[in-house]
């Protein structure tokens, strides 16, 4: 059976620097073509391989990941697939209809109303206007927008928007899907549903790709991974062990990197570490002690903040979270400069897995300021049990219990 | 839903095939694009629709007056009929030409995000124009019955003027609309140039000034042979014979090369814009 997408070995130059062959004014334009008259050697654009000799091919009906580091490459063939820029090198094909979902709402026109939007949206998608009259009323229900529907989308909320164009956009029905990050913003319920569309997509027998720094829902929505590193193909194979080469890759549970979610700025993650036994650890066993330290770098004032440390199951669930407006008896202020922030906890009792750790800085009048998911997820084992990449067996609280059995 | 398709992905080509089947499946993108911008144009204004009417005829009044001033020949045709009627196509382009030029810019967010022929846009911009100049014909239609000016057979011939002037307009819009994505200096020089291009075109002044023996360079500005061409067929006057040949000659050399430098361009819009 021939692939649904084939990738033969693209690779991808952008061009860097001032005299990039590219954006410009015509006074430069003008000045470059006077340097290339006079012979004289004009300065070297700067070349940068966003790929270097990406392949791979993915199933009709198959459901795959790419995931790796900020600057992997990830969007860039993301960004082929669906047609917006063209590879420098390198032959891609796509069979079906190609819908892609890069960063929903695009295209939105905070005039129009609602209703008025899902058509446009739908149409820049691809979808004729009578598909879109069939899918109207199912759209909207799935949107929950309810009457709000012939508001226009200026009065909706950044969380309507967004599930609003995340309905359009899922009610596509391509052949092929490709996902980007989306399900990063909206309520926690809201993206439940949106990984339950996406997995009924992948149950259809259509193909999803999919890209992400969710690991969890990137483990949820995807047997099959493919890792990229500096524009190459490191791994590609059953998700649980591409993941592990991932962590491999950014350093075995020690690394320090993190993506923000949402901020406002003035504030950066500098890094994390977690450490165990007064030793930096790279696991965490049940029940012992731990500390996890955050390191932060201010450039303004905030006043009247709190910081809060909330830990996730693989599944989503939110397995605790810890804030310094208890644990300091009332709310901090930072002048710029560094800082490390603690938690200390004297028994981590939770069950051997992979946790995701979030910081959240909120501001007393402002609400949440900025939010990061650090990487890698927090391991956890237990004695004798190595931290089985995603198979929590037996909840979330690991209790140090006993059990007997005795004849009565 | 359809047999699937294949599509496929190469690197850009220096000589790109224009795309029209395409164009022809994003038809109803191009619709909408245009029902928004009418949508956002009108959405919150006072007087909304009425707008397209207003401009026009205060232009008008003023081009009248300044005429009956300096006293151009009007060839027989009410001042006012004969500056609306020139008016009606050279707003369409210059306003077409102006938005057109800003489409993908202004766009930028869709052309990095998500893939569609970005011709559709420019040619949005174009056909967005049509619903101001068919008021502005309902205007004409009112001042004709008012200086008892009657139509004549050649008004038959609005729409294939109409296909012409929409053709013009393209043919500069997509080289500018290419250009101005790497050279933003194009938004400067637009407007301007929409000023100087007014003077060039008989849109306040009959194209019969122009002596005989200069016509054909006068009308290698492809506006003056579809400015004559709407006058006369409107309100009448002269034939414009000898300004037809130029004039389409250049719009179909310049609607050509501009389709194949926006496609070359296209390939590479989202890593520029």
């Amino acid at each position: 059976m021939t692939p649904a997408i084939d990738v033969d070995d693209i690779w991808k130059r952008y061009r860097l620097g001032k005299s990039a062959a590219g954006y410009g004014t015509v006074k430069e334009a003008f000045s470059s073509f006077v340097t290339r008259i006079g012979r004289a050697r004009a300065e070297p654009a700067e070349d940068f391989w966003a790929l270097k000799g990406v392949s791979f091919q993915v199933g009709a009906g198959e459901a795959i990941g790419i995931i790796g580091r900020n600057g992997a490459g990830k969007s860039t063939i993301l960004k082929i697939l669906s047609r917006i820029t063209l590879p420098t090198r390198g032959r891609a094909s796509l069979r079906g209809r190609v819908g892609a979902l890069l960063e929903v709402g695009t295209g939105f026109n905070p005039e129009l109303t609602g209703r008025e939007n899902v058509f446009l949206n739908g149409a820049i998608l691809g979808m004729g206007r009578n598909e879109l009259r069939e899918k109207f009323d199912e759209i909207v229900a799935f949107s929950e927008i309810g009457t709000f529907i012939d508001t226009p989308v200026k009065r909706y909320s950044s969380g309507m928007q967004m599930r609003l164009a995340f309905s359009v956009a899922a009610h596509l029905e391509p052949d092929v899907m490709l996902v980007d990050e989306v399900l990063a913003v909206g309520d926690e319920e809201f993206q439940n549903k949106c990984f339950g569309k996406i997995g009924e997509i992948e149950r259809e027998g259509r193909t999803v790709v999919f890209i992400s720094h969710n690991l969890g829902a990137v483990r949820r929505l995807c047997k099959r991974c493919i890792l990229l590193d500096e524009g190459r193909v490191v791994a590609d194979g059953p998700t649980d062990s591409v993941l592990q080469t991932y962590y491999d890759l950014i350093g075995g549970g020690e690394a320090t990197a993190a993506s923000e979610e949402h901020g406002r700025g003035g504030t950066r993650l500098l890094g994390w570490e977690v450490r165990s036994d007064d030793r930096r650890a790279s696991v965490v066993r049940s029940g012992e002690p731990c500390e996890i330290t955050f390191r932060l770098a201010s450039t303004v004032d905030h006043h009247q903040i709190f910081l809060v440390m909330a830990i996730y199951s693989q599944d989503g669930i939110l397995v605790s979270s810890l804030r310094t407006l208890e644990t300091l008896g009332g709310f901090s202020s930072l002048d710029p400069g560094k800082y490390s922030v603690t938690f200390r906890l004297p028994t981590f009792p939770v069950a051997p897995g992979l946790y995701d750790v979030h910081l959240t800085l909120h501001g007393r009048h402002e609400g949440q300021i900025s939010s990061w998911h650090v990487q890698p997820p927090l391991r956890v084992t237990s004695e004798g049990a190595p931290a089985e990449d995603g198979k929590r067996e037996g909840g979330v609280l690991w209790l140090p219990g006993e059990a007997s059995v005795e004849r009565v | 839903m359809s047999t699937p398709t294949e599509v496929v992905i190469e690197p850009a080509r220096r000589w790109p095939r224009p795309r029209l089947a395409e164009l022809w499946e994003n038809r109803e993108l191009a619709f909408f694009l245009v029902l928004r911008n009418l949508k956002a144009l009108y959405r919150q204004t006072f007087i909304g629709v009425a707008w397209s009417l207003f401009r026009p005829l205060v232009t008008t009044v003023i081009f009248t007056i300044f005429i009956r001033l300096v006293k151009v020949p009007t060839l027989g045709i009410p001042a006012p009929l004969f500056v609306l009627s020139g008016l009606l196509p050279w707003t369409f382009f210059a306003n077409s030409v102006y938005w057109g030029s800003l489409s993908l810019v202004v766009n930028a967010p869709l052309v990095t995000k998500i893939y569609f022929p970005r011709i559709v846009l420019p040619l949005a911009n174009v056909l967005t124009e049509s619903v101001d100049l068919v008021l502005s014909l309902v205007l004409l239609a009112v001042l004709s019955a008012v200086y008892g000016v009657a139509l004549g057979a050649e008004v038959l011939l609005l729409p294939v003027l109409l296909l012409w002037l929409i053709v013009t307009c393209l043919s500069v819009t997509l080289w500018l609309a290419a250009i101005n994505v790497r050279y933003r200096d194009v938004a400067f020089i637009v407007p301007f140039m929409i000023q100087i291009w007014l003077y060039l075109t008989p849109v306040i002044y009959p194209g019969q000034l122009i002596p005989e023996w200069g016509r054909w360079a006068y009308a290698l500005n492809p506006m003056v042979g579809v400015v004559e061409s709407f006058r006369w067929a409107l309100v009448g006057g002269p034939a414009p014979t000898s300004f037809i040949g130029p004039s389409l000659a250049v719009v179909v050399v310049l609607v050509v090369t501009g389709w194949w430098y926006f496609s070359r361009t296209e390939q590479t819009f989202a890593d520029v814009i």
